[in-house]
């Protein structure tokens, strides 16, 4: 049963990193970012590693979708 | 099943190196060397697994269960997570001062090394 | 180099490594499999130190210099954007007041008001816990920084900037990496080796229990909280007071 679970959420995470990198415009990959960290997060639980999984939500779907819209804004903004 | 973790983490390698060569943003190619740093995230814990065992933390039982899985590799991945994060943030910093100073980042438009 | 170019080296080399990459793989026990000599040997160690948390003894008790290591890295890339995102000249004259400027839903500043409080104290008991219970330093810090950050979704910025001053926070960082360094010294003189566990450990499972492992948590929750929240603070004042607000 584990093992279903497991090839979901790794078939997931590879569909996941694809996404983010076909994605064209740098504001979308910051919200496809988020997804992305969420599925990673689900796969962390899925090999029994709730460390590992607390520290990749926090991050993946907080800090860093935050900072690359900041840098986006302040990249448009300062070619005015 | 036996080697598909390790196949998925090898996948998303190199679809981080193809998003930093297929980028027309500094943004993207940052975004994209993250996704390649996930991907050893994916092959660190698919070598510490084993089937049947649980998570390495004992909570405040008496006798602990002993079959759980790796918590050495899982104790590199925690760190690096977190760590990786910053080293992300310090790279966009260094994309914002590009574009203050030379007015884009497209990486085509950047090629020639000023003094 | 002409993207087509770009494209044809990309794909050769990328087809090397696969190839190398399923040479290596195949050639490895499979996954799942029974044979973890270190897991043998950490977790036989972790019990014998007291930790209920496998994890937090190898990050803090066994491999204790790694993690000074990983913790220096996060010290200096903070130091490095900090660096980064000085403002020049020309942006601090032309900095513009920005008070608060765009409307906030009373549901959004409602629910930010309840969530922050509760945030800080669960960041707070994920540090504390780290040796118990999935947690530490690392993902502790990590929460309590976004949670200061509630002010500024449920507010404004000018909230967040008098709640938060800059300078508390460095310090905060300095004070974290010192302690780490500094318990491994007293780790020299008491025991003999750096970053030995010290700190008494009777007790498994409780809430004092594991030695150095709650300190170093501590230290490293405070270390990477102020860094966090450094680091946001940059991109912030970069990204909306030199600028204007998000009103345009």
């Amino acid at each position: 049963m584990n093992d279903v679970v497991l090839v979901i959420a790794l078939t997931l995470v590879a569909i996941g990193g694809t996404a983010v990198v076909m994605t064209n415009a740098p504001e979308r990959q910051a919200v496809t970012l988020g997804v992305y960290g969420v599925l990673l997060t689900t796969l962390f639980f899925a090999l029994q590693a709730p460390d590992v999984a607390l520290s990749q939500l926090a991050v993946g779907t907080a800090f860093v979708p935050l900072m690359v819209m900041l840098a986006i804004r302040k990249i448009r903004g300062g070619r005015q | 099943m036996s080697y598909y973790p390790y196949f998925v983490a090898g996948w998303l390698l190199l679809i981080g190196v193809f998003g930093v060569v297929r980028s027309r943003n500094l943004v993207q190619a940052v975004v994209s060397v993250s996704i390649s740093q996930s991907g050893t995230y994916v092959l660190l814990l698919s070598v510490g697994y084993q089937r049947h065992a649980t998570a390495p933390v004992f909570g405040s039982t008496e006798k602990p269960n002993l079959q759980v899985v790796d918590p050495v590799v899982q104790a590199l991945t925690l760190t690096d997570i977190v760590v990786s994060a910053t080293v992300t943030a310090l790279l966009l910093a260094l994309a914002i001062q590009v574009a203050k100073r030379h007015g884009t980042v497209d990486p085509d438009q950047l090629s020639a090394l000023e003094g | 180099m002409s993207r087509s170019v770009r494209y044809t080296l990309f794909f050769a080399g990328g087809a090397l490594v696969a190839v190398l990459f399923v040479w290596a793989v195949v050639g490895m026990p499979s996954f799942g499999s029974n044979f973890h000599p270190y897991r043998d040997l950490a977790i036989g160690a972790t019990i014998a130190h007291g930790t209920a948390n496998a994890v937090s003894s190898v990050n803090f008790d066994q491999r204790a210099i790694d993690t000074l290591g990983e913790e220096t890295i996060f010290f200096a890339s903070v130091l490095g954007a900090a660096e980064l995102l000085r403002p020049s000249k020309e942006e601090r004259e032309a900095k513009r007041e920005h008070g608060g400027m765009f409307r906030v839903m009373a549901s959004t500043r409602f629910a930010g008001y309840v969530l922050l409080p509760l945030t800080l104290l669960i960041g707070l008991d994920v540090v504390a816990h780290g040796h118990i219970t999935p947690g530490g330093g690392f993902q502790g810090g990590v929460v309590l920084a976004t949670g200061v950050h509630l002010l500024y979704v449920a507010g404004s910025y000018d909230a967040l900037e008098r709640v938060r001053p800059v300078h508390l926070y460095e310090y905060g960082e300095v004070a974290g990496a010192l302690a780490f360094v500094g318990l491994g010294f007293a780790g020299i003189v008491i025991a003999g080796s750096y970053l030995s566990n010290i700190i008494p450990y009777k007790g498994f499972g409780h809430l004092i229990s594991a030695g150095n492992v709650e300190v170093l948590n501590f230290a490293v929750g405070i270390e990477v909280a102020s860094g966090v929240i450094v680091m946001l603070a940059h991109f912030l004042e970069q990204a909306i007071a030199l600028q204007g607000g998000p009103h345009e």
